[in-house]
């Protein structure tokens, strides 16, 4: 496997600038005759499917969704980063680069967290041009919030639905395209495989899902935009569909897997309440801007909040972060809310929690104001709980939010595979370690509409121009390996319901590969993960047939993935030896409970090569070079 | 958690917390459409759905009885979902009569089991309309919104480099405004609920977030006109001011845009 970074020479400030000049172009008269297929119409595949279009490329878009609409994106809440400074509080291009290479906990490469922050500013212009109505403050101006690990204001947002707006902003940009015939939209659509002639990405085969017909589509270039793959643990944050499939089926032809091991979880979540839970609800890490977290001195103490005394009321991030506070990053945060829950001084009956409190702030700024600013997320706590969080603090609980790694690609987004591009949170590329809040919308915007329309040139103009077809041998030989496939899962006739085998896969992994990871529990993931697999194999039970609208084929077609692509996530984990980001080993921290960091072991990229089902996957490094920053021990204290 | 398992509703009356209690769990009937494919003719079934805890989503009760009709070999209910948190509109259902159930301003992912009790018989229907077609079960197929959209529910904008987003301040309330517009989750409720199926407060939503922009403007009469013309196309009724849209809205949006899209129209004729 060969793994060109092809980052640009030069000075970091300005090798984005001089990429684009040496960029190839295509002819304009000449973008008709290509066809480019983006599979995922969130964010980034929406974004890039529309801004493709306008540029007179014949694209094919597919989502499994009914409407481009609907994908995951939606859901975000809080907002969206850019470095415009309209705060005057001393942000810039080299401090929001700066913050999120820091964030990412000095994993991610410099050029592309660098190029991610200078095309920050155009995304929030664009997106008010599309319509999208952000929050403006009484002079009518772009109106800012704080999020974690950053000390400025430099989030946009529209109320508590920022994913919301923006997609639906780009989702009316592809709209537009597909009214005017340069998209084509393929939704409740859901790709299987991605198909390879002569080591080129050439197309996809697909599976719909309302008839079960499985098809081929060819192209010049392939673009995955599929999301991230937080449901491995079964109860996440993310929406029910979110699934590996595309991204994995692109690793077992070849594309290498990226840092699988760097999840995210996000801090504060509804805690579950019922083994019959199917998804963990995220209250915005906004929230943390007014609400102060805390969790009683003593041990098992049964008082109501309300009756414990500020005296024993430990707020413990701002104990131990004194500068960032509340706002401390979301990895560390979310350590910090399970180690009082070990330590046995956790909220709530089962003890899973520690408390948001907006006491302090809706003495100080009123309820109305703190209404305004969060009125649906506290409604939507108090239908999910029955609890109303004006006047009992929230209870939150760390819970699978983001998946930081995704398939390899450099500087151009595409993949090792040629033809092959990935954006959104399906590539690994911008955020390292550990994520900072707000910032994947600015990644899925910025790879969609500003990155993609640039780089894809570079490819389409050294290949042949020639229309694609589905005649090849290849396209067949996929479509006839997924109806096998199909077959076989719906012959097995078990007696295990696929949910009831993702939660427990999910258990393993929350359990052996979550919030903290140790040598031990990750070798025993390893032996479990096979014996899953292979109860999944023997034992599923998936009634009906292909041929209609079968969400359990669609769900235990997911799981298989999920099942296979379990083992890389630990097999990553096990061998990245050191604690960094969102990654905590065990093994490796100060005696405060701090992360340490290993660069001179593991200041790389670790890139898997998929070498069979039952075969260890092959490790390869991509070395991060630091030319401008030196990464240093990351400290919010 | 333990405490909502018996606690089910608290109401405030003059500043005064009352907390009903209900029993902890709950035996309830559900009727329930099904309907194999969009050729079959379907009809109501009726399932036992035991042990239900009040502090399950509607969905999570559905998921629960699901498990239960694949352990006794009969095909599990279809229906649409997604992010069960209320914001993709991929839910849908008509529970009792009302779409996304009886809590205002709720989806039906939204809606908990606390607010049924013991013995209750639920009736669960797809959003049914001429414009929706049943693909399965509880599945419709609403794409017909989707295709108002490409008509005109965009601004006419490529990506490139639009002017600094400060440089055209937009009073607080318009922005206010076109936000409460722009809260549609596309999920077709409204269309549901109407007697007539008019897609009226859908369309309107998105016609008065941009007719209360500046950004908005240039194509503000042939937008208007276009997506009303899609809208008749696809074979939605007309609005005879039932007001059962805004009732059922799980966002909440009001029946004023349509008034606000009516004159949009009429002028848009006149221009
Ligand atoms: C609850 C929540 C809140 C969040 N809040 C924020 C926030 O405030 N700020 C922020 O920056 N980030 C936030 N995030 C993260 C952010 O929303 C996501 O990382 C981002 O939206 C992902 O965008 P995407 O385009 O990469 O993927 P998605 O939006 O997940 O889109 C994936 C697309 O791929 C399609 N797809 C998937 N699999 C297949 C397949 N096999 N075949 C065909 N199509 C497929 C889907 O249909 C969908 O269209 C939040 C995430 C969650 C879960
Ligand atoms: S499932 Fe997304 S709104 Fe209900």
């Amino acid at each position: 496997m060969k793994l060109e970074s092809k980052i640009p020479s030069g000075p970091l400030a300005t090798k984005w600038e001089r990429y684009k000049f040496e960029s190839k172009l295509v002819n304009p008269a000449n973008k008709r005759k290509y066809d480019i297929i983006v599979v995922g119409s969130g964010l980034a595949g929406a974004s890039a499917a529309a801004s493709l279009g306008e540029l007179g490329y014949n694209v094919k878009c597919f989502c499994i969704q009914d409407s481009a609409r609907r994908a995951h994106s939606i859901a975000a809440q809080g907002g969206i980063n850019a470095a415009k400074n309209y705060q005057n509080d001393g942000d810039s291009v080299y401090r929001l680069f700066y913050d999120t290479l820091k964030g990412g906990d000095f994993r991610s490469r410099e050029a592309n967290v660098y190029r991610l922050a200078e095309v920050s500013n155009a995304i929030i212009d664009q997106c008010v041009a599309q319509g999208v109505p952000f929050a403006r403050d009484y002079g009518g101006l772009l109106d800012n919030r704080s999020f974690g690990g950053a000390l400025v204001s430099r989030t946009f947002y529209a109320r508590g639905q920022t994913g919301q707006q923006l997609l639906l902003g780009a989702y009316s940009a592809l709209s537009r395209q597909i009214g005017a015939g340069k998209v084509k939209m393929f939704p409740r659509t859901e790709m299987l495989e991605v198909v390879l002639v002569d080591g080129h990405a050439k197309g996809i085969v697909v599976r719909n899902l309302v008839t079960g017909e499985i098809t081929s589509h060819a192209a010049h270039a392939v673009i995955i935009a599929t999301g991230g793959y937080s449901n491995v643990f079964y109860l996440s944050t993310n929406a029910n569909g979110c699934n590996v499939t595309a991204a994995y089926r692109a690793y077992k032809k070849g594309a290498g897997f990226a840092n699988p091991c760097f999840t995210q979880i996000h801090p504060t979540c509804i805690p579950m309440s019922g083994h019959y839970q199917s998804k963990l609800t995220l209250m915005s890490e906004s929230l943390r801007n007014d609400g102060r977290i805390w969790v009683s001195k003593n041990k098992k103490d049964e008082r109501a909040a309300n009756d414990i005394p500020e005296d024993e009321r430990d707020y413990y991030l701002e104990r131990k972060y004194p500068s960032y506070g509340n706002l401390a990053p979301r990895d560390i945060s979310s350590r910090s809310a399970k180690e009082v829950c070990d330590e046995g001084r956790g909220v709530g009956s089962s003890g899973n929690g520690v408390y948001l409190d907006f006491r302090d702030s809706i003495k100080r700024l009123g309820k109305d104001v703190i209404a305004e600013r969060y009125g649906n997320l506290f409604q939507m706590y108090e239908r999910i709980t029955a609890e109303n969080p004006y006047k009992d603090p929230m209870r939150i609980y760390p819970a699978p939010h983001y998946t930081m790694g995704g398939l390899w690609v450099d500087y151009d987004l595409m993949s090792n595979v040629p033809g092959l591009f990935v954006l959104g949170e399906a590539n690994y590329s911008d955020h390292g370690a550990n994520r900072l809040g707000a910032s994947a919308l600015m990644q899925g915007l910025a790879d969609g509409y500003f990155i993609i329309p640039y780089t894809i040139g570079n490819y389409l103009t050294a290949i042949s121009r020639d229309a694609p077809t589905v005649d090849h041998p290849e396209f067949k030989d996929a479509e006839k390996i997924e109806k096998e496939r199909t077959d076989k899962i719906l012959n097995i006739n078990g007696t295990r319901t696929v949910e009831s085998l993702h939660k427990e896969l999910g258990n393993v992994m929350w359990e052996k590969c979550g919030m903290a990871r140790n040598e031990k529990g990750l070798k025993e993931a390893l032996n479990k993960i096979p014996e899953l697999r292979e109860e999944f194999w023997k034992n599923i039970k998936v009634l009906g047939t292909n041929e209609e609208f079968n969400f359990s084929l669609e769900k235990a077609g997911r799981l298989a993935d999920y099942l296979e692509f379990a083992e890389i996530m630990c097999q990553d984990a096990l061998d990245r030896d050191e604690s960094c980001g969102g990654h905590f080993r065990e093994e490796h921290q100060t005696p405060e409970g701090e992360a340490v960091r290993h660069d001179r072991s593991y200041s790389h990229v670790s890139v898997w090569e998929y070498q069979g089902v039952d075969k260890k996957a092959k490790l390869h490094k991509e070395a991060l070079k630091f030319e401008e920053v030196k990464p240093g021990v990351r400290s919010y204290k | 958690m333990g405490r909502g398992s018996f606690i089910v509703d608290r109401i405030e009356i003059h500043d005064t917390l009352f907390t009903i209690h209900y029993p902890q769990i709950m035996n309830l009937t559900l009727y329930i459409w099904r309907q194999r494919n969009a050729k079959d003719k379907g009809k109501m079934v009726t399932y036992m759905a035991d042990d239900i805890s009040p502090d399950m989503s509607f969905l999570e009760m559905l998921d629960v009885v699901n498990e239960r009709l694949i352990e006794d070999n009969e095909d599990p209910i279809a229906f649409d979902h997604d992010c069960r948190e209320g914001i993709c509109g991929t839910c849908s259902l008509i529970i009792n009569g009302r779409a996304h159930g009886p809590e205002k301003g709720t989806t039906t992912c939204q809606l908990h089991m606390r607010h049924f009790k013991d013995g209750d018989e639920i009736y669960i229907e797809p959003f049914r309309s001429r414009a929706f077609a049943v693909i399965r079960d509880l599945v419709v197929d609403r794409s017909a919104f989707d295709r108002i959209m490409q008509t005109g529910g965009f601004i006419t904008i490529n990506t490139g480099s639009p002017a600094d987003a400060n440089a055209l301040p937009i009073p607080k309330e318009d922005a206010e405004y076109a936000m409460d517009a722009a809260q549609c989750i596309g999920c077709g409720a409204c269309v549901a609920q109407c007697k007539n199926a008019s897609a009226m407060l859908f369309v309107a939503a998105k016609v008065s977030q941009f007719a209360h922009l500046p950004q908005g403007q240039p194509e503000r009469m042939k937008r208007v006109r276009a997506m009303v013309k899609a809208m008749d196309d696809e074979g939605f009724g007309n609005c005879t001011n039932q007001y059962e849209c805004e009732a059922a809205c799980p966002k909440e949006i009001s029946v004023n845009f349509i008034a606000k899209m009516n004159r949009e129209f009429l002028v848009s004729g006149l221009k």
